[in-house]
């Protein structure tokens, strides 16, 4: 086992460290960095900028965990109240965009987006060519344009997770709960959403952790734009550690990232664990 | 309570419509592709006539041959040296005793929530001042290290799974632990090992920021990157593009397809972890 934790310590523990280290410099790449402390986190903390990608990172949230979850339930809810089988093609079908290369995922919906695109052509072929737009380009329409393809790969995870889990719940505790005369919400609240914590929390840090890094869908359909309307922390960090010669800056955002999506997975799996 | 026929139905009309959903995009980008390559095209509709013509020309002006190349040799090395590493790392998590092993454990799991986005900016800079940036190790080596983490964590799991009996009966034979690990665990392993080498394999294959970062030269870029270098040149090539996309789809589709109990088992119990 040693080979691999070597291994494992020089490609993945040693660039943490240094990535530490480098943040604590003010470096463009090139020549000598000097030391500044922490000010490239003060900076960052304060710098609109990063703000403003973070406070997208935060809808992204909304758009790639909060809604496929809620699809993924209402689904389960409706096939384990109906007793329909989870039909295998179904769910090959809606998991199959979480195998795709993000940046085919991209590539694809930057052509759906097109204002000659697909959507906009259905618009207009069902009577409703007053809503086309040209929604990767729009400000007001770009972040949640994104956001829509992060629900579209995330949704299926979620789902085949919520049907995995359905299956382990025992069928006793639902019979019981028609018995005593539960309808469906009921149903959904008193059994399958207790069942489901764990499938739960394990949907919910995927797919979080999926909307803080979406670095390959933004790269190929918005480079961030319109202006900065879907810049994400992931995208500042390429930017400025490799175009604007920020080094020290992006190796803050890049530590204070990890460091967000490591406290979420320990805290999503405490949470779980301390309520079993 | 007897669910009715109606809901039955209606249950089957809202699964129906999220497949439709998920595929449409699909659907829309494969029709693209059958169309002449250069065509203006707009709106979904269906090719005057069904040719494969963009798929070739596309695969030639992309450079395709070489990209798929230098990806397959991308993600065959990280997939074989992941499953040599990880096994008997997982072998001794997963039965042994030995300082810190708890600790150890932990700290490699961190690397399957840690994204290269964060390791990044230090891996670049460190890379280029050995000469591994513009080389197929630039991407083999930290791909592997990110993979060893859930390899580890899967092998040690199924190795927890077992009956220590198993390797009991060996043992009184006199067989070493390395002996029983290859020769006894391993071959019953295989579904285990069949999974994780599919999801390594996805994994590595739609990797894009570590070679958007560590490869500028056109020798070493891989599938993936050379779809967005041929989408910046071509953008509005629609079917051209289109037809790039399917290339850098089509190898994780079909394993997809082919091992779709293996991939769903390894997502889902892959994520199940704690």
């Amino acid at each position: 086992m040693l080979p691999a934790l070597v291994v494992f310590g020089v490609f993945v523990v040693a660039p943490m460290i240094d990535g530490a280290w480098i943040s604590l410099f003010a470096w463009d790449g090139v020549t000598v960095g000097h030391w500044v402390g922490l000010s490239n986190y003060r900076e960052a903390l304060v710098d609109p900028l990063v703000r403003e990608a973070f406070g997208h990172s935060l809808v992204l949230v909304g758009f790639y965990a909060v809604l496929p979850i809620t699809i993924g339930l209402f689904l389960t809810a409706l096939m384990t109240h109906a007793r329909v089988r989870g039909g295998a093609a179904v769910r090959t079908i809606i998991f199959l965009p979480q195998v795709l290369a993000a940046v085919v995922v991209g590539v694809a919906w930057k052509w759906l987006y097109d204002p000659s695109g697909p959507i906009n052509s259905l618009l207009g072929a069902v009577g409703l060519s007053s809503l086309e737009h040209t929604w990767l380009g729009d400000f007001s329409t770009a972040l949640p344009a994104v956001g829509v393809i992060g629900t579209w790969v995330t949704t299926g995870l979620c789902l085949v997770l919520f049907v995995a889990g359905v299956q382990r719940i025992p069928l006793s505790r639902y019979e019981a709960a028609r018995v005593d005369g539960a309808g469906p919400v009921r149903e959904f609240f008193a059994v399958t959403l207790p069942g489901l914590r764990n499938e739960l929390a394990v949907a919910m840090s995927l797919s979080v952790i999926t909307a803080l890094r979406a670095f390959d869908i933004i790269f190929v359909t918005t480079k961030g734009g319109p202006g900065n309307a879907t810049t994400v922390p992931s995208l500042l960090i390429y930017q400025r550690a490799f175009i604007t010669g920020e080094v020290g800056s992006a190796a803050a955002i890049g530590a204070m990232m990890g460091a967000i999506i490591l406290l979420l997975s320990v805290v999503i799996t405490r949470v779980v664990e301390e309520r079993r | 309570m007897n669910t009715g026929s109606f809901e039955r139905t209606a249950t089957h009309v809202m699964l129906a419509l999220f497949a439709v959903l998920a595929l449409a995009p699909l659907v829309v980008v494969v029709l693209a592709a059958m169309h002449p390559s250069g065509t203006l095209l707009s709106g979904a509709g269906l090719p005057d006539s069904f040719s494969l013509a963009t798929f070739r020309t596309a695969w030639d002006e992309g450079g395709f041959s070489r990209l798929m190349t230098s990806s397959a040799i991308v993600a065959v090395t990280v997939v074989a040296l992941t499953t040599v590493l990880s096994i008997p790392a997982g072998y001794a998590f997963g039965t042994m005793r030995f300082p810190f092993a708890d600790l150890l454990f932990y700290v490699i799991l961190t690397g399957i929530v840690v994204p290269f986005e964060s390791l990044i900016v230090p891996l670049y800079y460190s890379f280029r001042d050995v000469g591994l940036t513009d080389s197929y190790w630039g991407l083999i080596l930290p791909q592997t290290g990110l993979s060893i983490s859930f390899g580890v964590f899967w092998m040690r799991a199924f190795f927890r799974s077992l009956p220590p009996e198993l390797s009991d009966a060996a043992r009184v034979d006199g067989a070493t632990s390395w002996r029983i690990l290859w020769r006894v665990l391993v071959p019953i392993g295989r579904p285990a090992i069949v999974t994780m080498v599919l999801l390594v394999f996805m994994w590595t294959w739609n990797e894009f920021l570590l070679a958007l970062v560590m490869i500028s030269d056109q020798t070493h870029r891989t599938a993936p990157l050379g779809l967005s270098a041929f989408q910046s040149r071509y953008g509005v090539d629609v079917p051209g593009v289109s037809a790039a996309a399917v290339f850098v789809a089509a190898p994780v589709v079909i394993l997809y397809v082919l091992t779709q109990r293996q991939f769903l088992r390894g997502m889902l119990a892959g994520s199940i972890k704690g």
